[in-house]
């Protein structure tokens, strides 16, 4: 690792060759509070300023999310839920949405283009669109559906954890500007026992159900959430319940890969030594022979 | 001469279906100029290239860089946001370290860490204040509109002070009391008004509230939201 700016990768998509694994690196993680959220969607704001992203300016849709969905310009959307409980009380669910970081990433592992998608020892998974052909297998591969491609350039897009911040030591920009400290950020050891003092405030503020997100599903998550109603956390605008990666992904890139290569490798080769054992046929002869030894028409 | 046009036909077609039986899609006219060996020989040279891509013999970059710290070396000035009276300080970090030659250019605003009232955070409309400062519809300059005119023109800040100093001076000879209903002496002047301040200091912030109030004003606001 040469430049300054840079953290070490462990896993980089389509590639075989291993990563150094020598540096032990800190794990870092978001915490989103969603207890603690007004929904002023400073984040969103603090994303698209840091990050040099400007969306279209696009149309109510009725409801708080604006913009409607994550877009290749808008990493983060706050996704707002009118939740009415057993006992009529009207709650408000607002959660920050965008990429969570996971630890076992299925956009990673269903990237075709070599490096397109990168793993960081600290955890971050970031997206290089230099190499990204735009095929869209990572939203295939994405139990959260996140990323999205652009229409202009066709690349994919999404959160970077504020890669370039998190590589300097700061915190990403969204984390930095939350006027309510919803957002932390910090080690994800650090980031586990702060989530674990919020529970306990939670559950003595009658919230039985309380807990932190932090799916295995997918190898754990380095954006973790803090939900007042963790057992069903689907009631969250559609919060998987157990994410995890399409076992489609696991047998195309899994199985079947390795096995297509070692075929196509094989032909290759067979072709090679063909060539040089055989060698070509000789056309004119050929069509001569089988068809008109009288006629001069052969293959054009 | 018929039966060899029929033959040839008949393999041109042939050759034409198995070019469209690899690549479906592909619109293959009879006019293609590439015959089955031609076909077999581009097949050979891109499996061949794809593997070798494969093997690791690919000409793309390896290194995966993160997107270089852009405040690097920018110049970081401490301000005040001007929304509301909250009045959260801020770093405008701008191009170039103010050399002789050097144009600045705010390229990115956020909260101040050490200021006390937001330690580093932001509301949506003070972290989007960098679209503010470039807003085209920002105001740069004083601008006059006359009475009954539609049209604002610009006009210098000498010209902009001396019509506030005579309308004041005008407004308060007219308009001030000296002397209450009941004959207290008493310091008025309630027909104009001020607002003042942003991004301003305890001192200027008191410099200000001396000003106005020596000058009788009751209608008055000083504070980072104005």
């Amino acid at each position: 690792m040469s430049s300054l700016q840079s953290l070490d990768i462990t896993r980089r998509s389509a590639t075989t060759t291993p990563s150094p694994q020598v540096r032990n690196t800190v794990d870092v993680a978001k915490l989103i509070d969603v207890s603690k959220c007004i929904g002023c969607k400073a984040c969103q704001v603090a994303c698209s300023e840091w990050n040099d992203l400007r969306d279209e300016i696009g149309f109510n849709v009725g409801v708080y999310d604006n913009p409607a969905d994550l877009t290749a310009k808008s990493w983060t959307v706050m996704r707002f839920t009118e939740y009415v409980e057993q006992d009529g009380r009207l709650e408000w669910l607002i959660r920050k949405d965008g990429c969570m970081h996971c630890a076992d990433p299925g956009c990673l592992k269903a990237c075709p283009a070599p490096g397109a998608i990168v793993q960081y020892s600290n955890g971050i998974v970031d997206f290089v669109e230099e190499h990204c052909i735009g095929c869209g297998s990572c939203i295939t591969g994405c139990p959260f559906n996140i990323p999205r491609i652009d229409k202009k350039d066709n690349k994919a897009y999404k959160c970077t954890l504020c890669s370039d911040r998190v590589a300097v030591g700061l915190e990403p920009a969204c984390v930095k500007t939350c006027p309510t400290g919803a957002i932390t950020f910090g080690s994800k050891e650090d980031m586990h026992v702060h989530a674990a003092e919020r529970i306990v405030d939670l559950k003595e503020r009658g919230y039985k159900t309380a807990g932190l997100y932090d799916p295995p599903g997918v190898g754990g998550t380095h954006v973790m959430y803090v939900l007042k109603h963790a057992d069903k956390p689907e009631i969250y605008h559609g919060l998987p319940n157990d994410p995890s990666i399409s076992p489609l992904v696991s047998v195309w890139k899994g199985a079947l890969k390795p096995l297509a290569l070692l075929a196509m490798g094989f032909t290759a080769l067979f072709g090679f030594f063909h060539y040089v054992k055989v060698g070509p046929n000789d056309a004119d002869a050929d069509a001569a022979d089988e068809t008109h030894p009288d006629s001069s028409a052969g293959p054009r | 001469m018929n039966a060899v046009t029929a033959a040839d036909g008949m393999r041109c077609a042939l050759r034409i279906e198995r070019v469209r039986a690899f690549f479906p899609l592909a619109e293959v006219s009879s006019s293609m100029d590439m015959n089955r060996r031609q076909f077999f020989k581009a097949c050979a040279a891109g499996l061949g290239g794809s593997s070798l891509a494969l093997l690791g013999f690919s000409a793309q970059e390896v290194l995966a860089n993160v997107r270089t710290f852009k405040l690097t070396r920018t110049t970081e000035t401490r301000n005040t946001c001007p929304y509301c009276s909250v009045g959260c300080g801020i770093i405008l970090s701008s191009l170039g370290d103010k050399s002789k030659n050097a144009h600045s250019e705010i390229i990115h605003i956020e909260g101040d860490p050490d200021h006390p009232v937001n330690r580093g955070t932001l509301c949506p409309k003070g972290a989007g204040l960098l679209d503010f400062i470039h807003s085209p519809t920002r105001l740069k300059y004083p601008e006059y509109r006359a009475a009954g005119s539609n049209e604002w023109k610009r006009i210098s800040w000498n010209d902009a002070f001396d019509r506030i100093a005579k309308l004041m001076k005008a407004d308060r000879d007219a308009n001030f009391q000296a002397t209450a209903g009941d004959g207290k002496v008493v310091n008025r002047w309630t027909t104009t008004g001020m607002l003042a301040a942003s991004a301003s200091s305890n001192e200027s912030g008191y410099i200000t509230h001396k000003f106005a109030r020596s000058q009788g004003m009751l209608v008055f606001d000083n504070q980072a939201r104005v």
